[in-house]
């Protein structure tokens, strides 16, 4: 039953089968492991991520797409939410409507920049991708009649989900409020939305994308319209980052162009994937945890590094918790050039692909 | 030995003494055009002027960055993601050595102002040639050849770097203020033409005019020309590529931090990330001159120059998207840029 | 006394195993003829001498030093000129910058061996007629001769040339008979790839047949002219 829940892609180690079983558990059970805002406030942001970057990974990793516009439809999605629920009365109808209009937006321009990556080679393709990303984030910051500009969007959400709506009393030292119920909302879309992914990449269509990432010439050649399937897996990827964009809003309440929209984000994502292990999902999740947990609690043990080391202006300097991503990306190109196939790949023993 | 007749069906065409190769204007037309379909949108000429300038001050700071980008990735089809690290680089160290130059900097004599800048452009550059050295050794030279390896460990390069320039300068911006006789404008009829992109062009021009030369006049140049069209057969014809590699990248890096100082200086400005700001001008500019060409890299810069100043004071709103649109509208005239290096 | 020798070279190219045990031997001063059928391996055979495919096995000894695992520019520097099937022309660049190119010693124009060139813009006077023009522009058989004059534009110790006569035009082909056989007056080694029967028959001292990747057949070029049976087993037709 789990093969089958899983589409047969197993974890293939036992530390791996060990860490996520953790992983899920720890989710599961996170607002009553570790109580407190700060402790659900990063455990959502994981499952949100989890499905970003596993969205960017199906990109990157299975059909070797190099896209840096990524977050653009992460962007769309926390917008779409955003801007429906300001606009109109705040409830289910606007956020469905949001929704559907941030999906379909993401359809379309995804379906375009599908086209593209075919019309020119990979390296421009990046190049471009790179440009077009950044430039939309400053759109959203341009258009603030409608994106509420730098300051961002701020919204009420549906009652039932809203911090206010107390339905139980406090259990275990848990609020029983709507922000829970939120948190598990979120919790069983991450869940679906991760379980859809693994299914389509381990379906005939998964394997044709791989096909064509590994040899483009010989797929065609073989008979598969490449055109048809790269454009397919830029729009599906496009719409799962979408949908993490919506959790995100729907979560913080609010949304502005350093939240979903920066290059800073996209280059997390992308740090993610390859040390978590491109074209795995699993590395998407596992890579999603550690960063996000890292992010918020090793600055707290690099701030101890810090003072320790006050002595030494300089080392100091090092060890600041602001530089966290200094370190992030030494160990990001450390696992290029070390772990090519990221934590999974090497927990599994995967081969580096020869190109 | 008799002399046997040549038969060519088709003879070949005279070109033109400059460069020895044919040349194709129309690339190049494309300046004035521009130029000419803003003046009526801009409206008074004297404005329009100050636009033009300042424009092509832009273009030639982000010609001078650009140029080793493109030679480097026609050369040895390597794309150095992490090229805004030189940049930001170069201009950290500049403000580093205009400090003890206060004196010079602040004196009203125009020479003193120019032997401070001097300096600390020669330091950026030394500085910054030698990070592109190390950077070559151990992040570029182990992934020649693969691609997307280049474009994650270039990037990776480039964050490690911005982040320990905030670990020695601090996250926070740096004022890098003009020296004194560098401020200001200069008059002419109604328009204000700033004295230092005036300075900014005279500068790019000079270093068009140095690379030109060595491309096209010296056994080096020639190589790296060969290169960028054939690597494998001038390895055949018995010279190591490898080593010109290395120059070529070290030059590209030297004249990306000369870019940077000129970019701090036009800014007045410096933060952490202003590598990466110009690196996506940068990209955009080396498609649309065709990767590999010096000539389309300076067009490029000049074009892209012009229409984000034309569009930042016509339609403010689509700033951002000019430089995109500029490219989406050359690429469909030319898919390989406006010069493309004949591939291999 | 053998300028080039190969013995047991495989090469292998991804998945693709070309070479299968080629043992050639290349005498010194003499023009050697390697003829096959297309895809026989002849192209590999020349590229896997120069260094631009690794030999997976077997020994290559230039002038009696093994050269199998040197890089490319090292082999050239020995003295051996490659012209590709490609001819690889460097079309952007003018027919005096091409030649200049070639001309290893020479850090200017004004350092080429002037007699040199003067018996080379005889032996292709297009060369000459187009000297500031664009390469590119030339006609096919025009760069071939760029091709081939690029490679002697100083002295080598051995030529190496990829069908010399392919898609030209019977007159230049003769022109290219000529020089070829001016050149070898001139002492130097010369192996050449060829499809052009006269062409072999006319230059060849020696002559090696290659199929699927093994040398079949290696010997004096009188002997395999006359006999018209060996001709017509290994090559299908009679020289």
């Amino acid at each position: 039953m789990l093969r089958r829940l899983l589409s047969n892609d197993m974890p293939g180690s036992r530390i791996l089968a060990v860490l996520l079983v953790l992983l899920v558990v720890g989710l599961a059970f996170g607002p009553f492991l570790v109580p407190g805002v700060k402790a659900i406030n990063v455990a959502a942001k994981v499952l949100i991520f989890i499905v970003l970057v596993a969205s960017f990974d199906l990109l990157l990793g299975y059909t070797g797409i190099v896209s840096f516009a990524h977050t653009m439809f992460f962007g769309i999605g926390a917008y779409g939410v955003a801007i429906a629920s300001s606009v109109l009365e705040p409830g289910w109808q606007s956020v469905a409507a949001g929704m559907a209009m941030a999906l379909a937006l993401s359809c379309v321009l995804a379906f375009v920049i599908g086209l593209f990556s075919l019309r020119v080679r990979a390296m421009f393709f990046a190049m471009i991708t790179l440009a077009v990303g950044s430039a939309f984030a400053s759109l959203a910051s341009q258009l603030s009649d409608l994106t509420g500009g730098e300051d961002g969007l701020t919204f009420s959400v549906p009652r039932i989900i809203s911090p206010g709506f107390e339905f139980a009393k406090p259990l275990l030292g848990v609020a029983m409020d709507g922000r829970l119920i939120c948190y598990y909302l979120i919790f069983g879309l991450t869940l679906v939305l991760v379980l859809a992914m693994l299914r389509i990449v381990n379906s005939p269509f998964g394997r044709v994308l791989q096909a064509i990432r590994d040899n483009e010439f010989r797929a065609e050649a073989i008979g598969y319209p490449v055109v048809v399937y790269r454009t397919m897996a830029a729009v599906i990827a496009a719409l799962f980052a979408c949908l993490a964009g919506g959790m995100l809003a729907l979560w913080l309440k609010y949304n502005g162009p350093d939240t979903s929209l920066s290059m800073e984000i996209m280059v997390d994502v992308l740090l993610i994937v390859v040390i978590g292990g491109m074209g795995t999902i699993y590395g998407a999740a596992i890579g999603a945890a550690i960063f996000i947990i890292a992010q918020n609690y090793l600055q707290d043990l690099l701030a101890l590094g810090n003072n320790a080391a006050s002595s030494l202006p300089a080392f100091a300097a090092l060890l600041s918790p602001d530089r966290w991503l200094l370190w992030l990306g030494l160990l990001f190109v450390l696992s290029v050039y070390f772990f090519p196939t990221g934590i999974v790949g090497t927990l599994r023993g995967t081969p580096e692909r020869k190109h | 030995m008799t002399e046997t007749e040549i038969q060519s069906p088709m003879p070949a065409r005279k070109v033109t003494p400059i460069w020895s190769i044919e040349f194709d204007l129309r690339p190049i037309l494309l300046l004035p055009a521009i130029a000419l379909v803003a003046l009526p949108l801009v409206g008074t000429p004297s404005t329009w002027l100050t636009l033009t300038v300042a424009g092509l001050a832009m273009g030639m700071i982000i010609f001078i960055t650009a140029s080793g980008l493109t030679l480097v990735f026609g050369l040895m089809d390597v794309l150095n993601f992490g090229h805004g690290l030189f940049i930001a680089f170069g201009a950290y160290v500049a403000v580093a050595t205009l400090g003890p130059l206060v004196n010079w900097t602040g004196s009203p004599e125009l020479w003193r102002n120019l032997v401070a800048l001097g300096c600390a452009m020669l330091a950026a550059m030394i500085a910054a040639a030698a990070l592109g050295a190390a950077f070559e050794r151990i992040i570029v030279r182990p992934v020649y050849g693969k691609h997307l390896k280049q474009i994650l460990i270039t990037m990776g390069g480039g964050i490690i770097g911005e982040e320990l320039i905030k670990v020695i300068w601090g996250p926070s911006q740096i004022p890098l203020p003009l020296p004194e006789a560098l401020r200001g404008a200069v008059s002419l009829g109604d328009a204000s033409l700033s004295r230092y992109r005036i300075l900014a062009v005279v500068i790019g021009l000079v270093v068009f005019a140095v690379l030109a030369w060595t491309l096209n006049r010296t056994k080096l140049g020639l190589l790296v020309r060969a290169g960028v069209q054939d690597r494998e057969m001038v390895e055949a014809l018995g010279y190591r590529i490898g080593r010109l590699f290395v120059g070529v990248f070290v030059t590209g890096s030297a004249l990306a931090g000369l870019g940077g100082v000129m970019w701090g200086l036009f800014q007045q400005n410096l933060v952490p990330q202003m590598g990466v700001q110009v690196n996506v001008l940068i990209f955009i500019v080396i498609i649309i001159g065709g990767l590999g060409s010096t000539t389309g890299a300076l067009i490029g810069a000049l074009l892209v120059g012009l229409v984000v100043n034309y569009v930042g004071f016509v339609f403010p709103v689509l700033t951002q998207f000019a430089s995109i649109g500029l490219l989406i509208a050359v690429l469909l005239w030319r898919p390989q840029g406006l010069y493309p290096v004949v591939n291999r | 006394m053998n300028a080039l020798s190969l013995e047991g070279v495989h090469t292998h190219i991804g998945a693709y195993h070309i070479l299968h045990g080629v043992d050639l031997v290349v005498p010194k001063g003499k023009v050697t003829m390697l003829l096959g059928r297309n895809g026989a391996g002849k192209t590999t055979t020349l590229r896997t001498i120069m260094g631009l495919w690794r030999a997976s096995r077997g020994n290559i000894r230039f002038d009696g030093k093994e050269i199998a695992a040197l890089p490319t520019p090292s082999i050239s520097a020995m003295g051996v000129a490659y012209v590709p099937e490609h001819m690889g022309i460097f079309a952007d660049l003018t027919v005096k910058e091409n030649m200049l190119l070639a001309a290893r010693k020479a850090k200017r124009l004004e350092d080429l061996d002037e007699s040199r060139l003067k018996w080379i813009f005889r032996l292709f006077p297009a060369v000459e007629k187009f000297w500031s023009y664009q390469a590119g522009k030339l006609s096919g058989g025009q760069k071939q001769m760029l091709a081939v004059a690029r490679a002697i534009v100083e002295p080598r110790e051995m030529l190496i040339i990829d069908e010399p006569s392919k898609g030209l035009a019977p007159a230049i082909v003769s022109n290219m008979i000529d020089a070829i056989e001016q050149l070898k007056a001139t002492g130097v080694t010369t192996l050449l790839v060829e499809q052009n029967v006269n062409f072999a028959k006319r230059l060849g001292d020696h002559v090696a047949v290659m199929d699927d990747g093994v040398i079949v057949h290696n010997g004096s070029m009188s002997d395999f002219s006359d006999d018209i049976r060996l001709q017509q087993n290994l090559l299908g037709l009679a020289l």
